[in-house]
């Protein structure tokens, strides 16, 4: 790319962020970078640029670069949840593409900004993985590559299942951990023994006075706990110190991704809708509205059978608008909508709502029709049918479907299942099953974590049923 | 705001954890012979060099939904009705729900892409002739050219375009012009060879098939896989190997190469035609003073009950003659070992053989049995290959 391109690119971006704050918007200030095609596909496998080293980022590296490399797909853009944001244009643009791109990152950016479900993101979090990253390499130099490789193997099989409110655990867990610390200050190496006796003189007193329970809860997190890597973290029985430490990176990390994951929907809506207007409002030429007009169709088209995420959250914030622009005469009446509100509504909703919250408040009937949404499911094991058609139904499904961010939901029941130190998971059955050959594998991985045996319980073929894994042989029952 | 322009040419994050993830490709497929020698994409690959396998130790296991037992929302053209179809048993789009930072579940299994000469030369590794015998009289030197030098002179058959187009550019470059041609008789390169001589035993093997009609799809897809591997086994590791094929179901006759792997037939089995055949054709061309001889035979061992006083008769015959008898029993896939334990060809010559000790007898129920039953045949034993 030439220095006039750029220059031309740097007032396109003066410009669209003028464009952008004239509509309300309010990004991060943003820094774009050019960069070829590999350096794109590394950021999007990695999701952050600098994270830890593992073969799985290695082959969603390799298969977005063959994609890329075959023509079958490209990335335009990658944008980094940071203050200052950053935003990767790929070097191939073309201009108008590079606009669009830059229209489309300061959408998302303003999402990043001001939904409430990031209010608690950490904004510096590209220093924060490369930290990890450079721990996790001394790990690798001290306890060898394969070692802590086949570890983060079993840590990333469970890295879903973390509390998207965590931080409010975190508050109370340092709290904690600060009385524990001067309680553990006390002791001698033997001490514990005398904490039997009195463990037990306490247990006779709150038969009594059902008080001073304070002793047990700091023994026994409260259970259960949906935060399976944080439980690992704390309570596993065999874990060494850098595992742990790993384990809280990797929490870290997930933690800093879960907004992304429960805001999929809506982020892309938003920046889609934002890029179109934004576009609309540049002096473009003829041929590059038609340039524009293609792409833009690209992005926020339907895919025969698929849900295309830009599409869907676009149409519904389109739909808000129009709603809270012209209600009807019940909506005034009842609601007391007074009409023209649309735009103070969207961005209400932008702030307000994550993807389940804004299917199940805003997907109307309309616009279930407007799109011919459905439900479909295996008949008979063989043919893929349309199963539901009413909209609610429709609707509900897929509200179900984002719940947990797609992943099922499990928890923690008891740590010490058997009195043997056992961990036992329960899976909170809402309809689908699991996968069964998948979930004996990913059981595995947690007893790698924990130690010892480990079992879920679950519902298969329509009854509850609890897999085991004692390290050597699976069970079912 | 700003749009920056760094230099990323040292930014190789993403190549060096793909080569971790390629280390992860090539333990498992290290991992995973046993079910990758029986694949159909390799069998059936039909020359080609690489071919895509699927391997199952390569998954990122997760607690996940089951997607077939699960709802999915879609989105149709306008004009769905309840009721339709919109899709037979094979994923019709991979749903909502997949998070950013999530990882695709939309493909089943990874399929690793894998080079079938690399795949050979990890399975060969432990493999050779058995019992493989210097053979005084006929101990060929098989002679072998290597190009293995450049020289500037050279017959223009011989001629190295590629390193003579290197050679122009180089000089091109030397006098300031990046360009390539203006081809003078310095940029010429010539690639001359050395004559190589190797000494091995003689050795031929004599590759039996039954083809009645009880030789199902899959007990002839077995047969043909496992001499898929023997056949390029041989091919890789030894010069100076003769392969006859001989196929048979009450008559045998001997084939090519080409309509041993493909020929179907019907009618019964007798097997101690194939080996009369095989005799024949030792006797006749293939002498043991001056062969080491080594007879396979692939059979669902559903073997005429008349014939076979006479199949054991003639295998230690053959036994007698050769350096090592291999036989393969197919059973119906998927069924176990013990099913048929009397009555078949296996069990009879498990019984009722002379000699033993050069008689190698396989079951293959599986199609994971393959390797195995190949590491049986060409394991190491005997006297070991001259070298």
């Amino acid at each position: 790319m030439e220095d006039r391109e750029i220059r031309e690119l740097e007032a396109a971006v003066e410009q669209i962020w003028e464009v952008a704050r004239g509509f309300g918007l309010d990004p991060y200030p943003t820094n774009f970078e050019i960069v070829p095609a590999t350096v794109m596909y590394e950021v999007g496998s990695y999701a952050l640029p600098g994270r830890y080293s593992h073969w799985t980022f290695g082959k969603a590296y390799h298969r977005m670069k063959t994609m890329y490399d075959f023509g079958l797909s490209k990335i335009y853009e990658v944008v980094i949840n940071t203050n200052p944001a950053y935003g990767f244009l790929l070097e191939t643009n073309s201009p108008i593409q590079n606009k669009m791109v830059i229209a489309h990152v300061l959408g998302h950016v303003d999402f990043f900004k001001n939904n409430s479900y990031f209010s608690k993101t950490n904004r510096r979090m590209v220093e924060s993985v490369s930290t990890h990253a450079q721990r996790m390499m001394e790990y690798e130099f001290k306890f060898g590559r394969k070692t802590v490789e086949r570890f983060l193997d079993s840590v990333l099989a469970i890295e879903e299942h973390i509390d998207p409110y965590f931080f409010i655990k975190r508050d109370i867990s340092i709290a904690e951990e600060k009385r524990r610390e001067e309680y553990r200050r006390k002791d001698g190496p033997y001490d514990d023994l005398w904490l039997l006796d009195q463990r037990r003189n306490e247990k006779n007193a709150s038969a009594e006075h059902n008080e001073s329970k304070e002793g047990e809860n700091a023994a026994r997190d409260r259970l259960p706990e949906k935060d399976l890597l944080f439980y690992m973290m704390k309570n596993s029985p065999s874990l060494t110190a850098w595992q742990r430490d790993a384990i809280a990176m990797v929490h870290e990390e997930m933690e800093y991704f879960v907004p992304q994951m429960q805001t999929k929907i809506m982020n892309e809506g938003w920046a889609s809708i934002w890029h179109a207007r934004i576009m609309r409002e540049l002096d473009l030429s003829d041929n590059e509205h038609i340039e524009f007009a293609n792409l833009h169709s690209g992005v926020v088209s339907p895919q025969k059978g698929q849900l295309n995420p830009y599409y869907l959250g676009y149409k519904i914030y389109e739909e808000i608008e129009r709603r809270w622009n012209e209600p009807s005469t019940e909506e005034r009446n009842k609601f007391g909508r007074a009409g023209n509100e649309g735009r103070e509504k969207i961005f209400e909703v932008r702030e307000l709502e994550n993807d389940v919250s804004f299917l199940r408040n805003y997907l109307t009937e309309e616009l279930c029709e407007e799109l011919d949404l459905f439900v479909f499911e295996l008949v008979e094991e063989e043919e893929w049918t349309i199963t539901e058609k009413r909209w609610e139904r429709v609707r509900d499904q897929l509200v179900s479907n984002m719940t947990n961010f797609g992943f099922p939901y499990l928890q923690v029941e008891d740590g010490d299942y058997n009195g043997n130190r056992e961990l036992y998971l329960k899976h909170r059955y809402e309809g689908t099953e699991l996968d069964m050959r998948y979930a004996r594998k990913a059981l595995e991985h947690v007893h790698a974590l924990w130690g010892r045996p480990v079992h879920l319980e679950t519902v298969a073929d329509d009854e509850s049923t609890v897999l085991h894994f004692n390290g050597n042989e699976h069970a079912e029952d | 705001m700003s749009i920056q322009r760094n230099d990323w040419s040292l930014q190789r994050k993403g190549i060096i954890d793909q080569e971790r993830h390629k280390d992860r490709v090539k333990e498992a497929i290290r991992k995973n012979l046993g079910s990758i020698v029986s694949n159909e994409a390799i069998i059936l690959s039909d020359g080609k060099r690489t071919v895509k396998v699927p391997i199952r130790a390569l998954d990122e296991y997760k607690f996940r939904f089951n997607y077939q037992k699960a709802k999915h929302v879609g989105q149709g053209d306008g004009k769905t009705r309840l009721g339709d179809v919109i899709g037979r048993e094979s994923r019709p789009g991979t749903g909502a729900g997949s998070g950013q930072g999530g990882q695709d579940s939309g493909t089943d299994y990874y399929e690793a892409e894998v080079n079938i000469d690399e795949i050979a030369s990890l399975i060969f590794e432990d493999l050779q002739l058995p019992y493989l015998e210097e053979k005084a009289k006929k101990a060929v030197q098989s002679r072998k050219t290597q190009f293995n030098e450049i020289r500037r002179t050279g017959v223009i058959a011989n001629l190295d375009k590629r390193r003579m187009i290197l050679e122009n550019i180089r000089r091109n470059a030397r006098e300031g012009k990046a360009r390539f041609g203006d081809i003078k008789k310095e940029d010429l390169r010539f690639k001359t060879w050395e004559e190589v001589m190797r000494y091995e035993s003689n050795a031929v093997v004599i590759a039996m098939i039954d083809v009645s009609g009880s030789m199902g799809e899959f007990k002839k897809y077995i047969a043909r896989s496992f001499y898929f591997w023997m056949v390029r086994f041989l091919r890789t590791k030894y010069d100076n190997v003769e392969i006859v094929f001989i196929s048979h179901h009450t008559e045998a006759r001997e084939v090519t190469e080409e309509q041993f792997f493909t020929q179907g037939e019907s009618g019964g089995t007798v097997v101690s035609s194939a080996y009369q055949l095989a005799l024949e054709i030792i006797n006749h061309r293939y002498r043991p003073t001056d062969w080491n001889i080594y007879p396979f035979h692939f059979s669902d061992g559903d073997n005429y009950y008349s014939d076979n006083e006479e199949a054991v008769k003639l295998a230690d015959e053959l036994i007698a003659t050769c350096n090592l008898f291999g036989y393969g029993e197919i059973g119906e896939e998927g069924s176990s070992s013990y099913r048929r334990s009397s009555g078949a060809l296996l069990s009879i010559f498990s019984d009722r053989l002379q000699n033993k000790d050069r008689f190698v007898g396989v079951r293959i129920d599986d199609k994971e049995d393959v390797y195995p039953a190949l590491k049986q045949f060409f394991g190491k034993r005997g006297v070991e290959t001259p070298a």
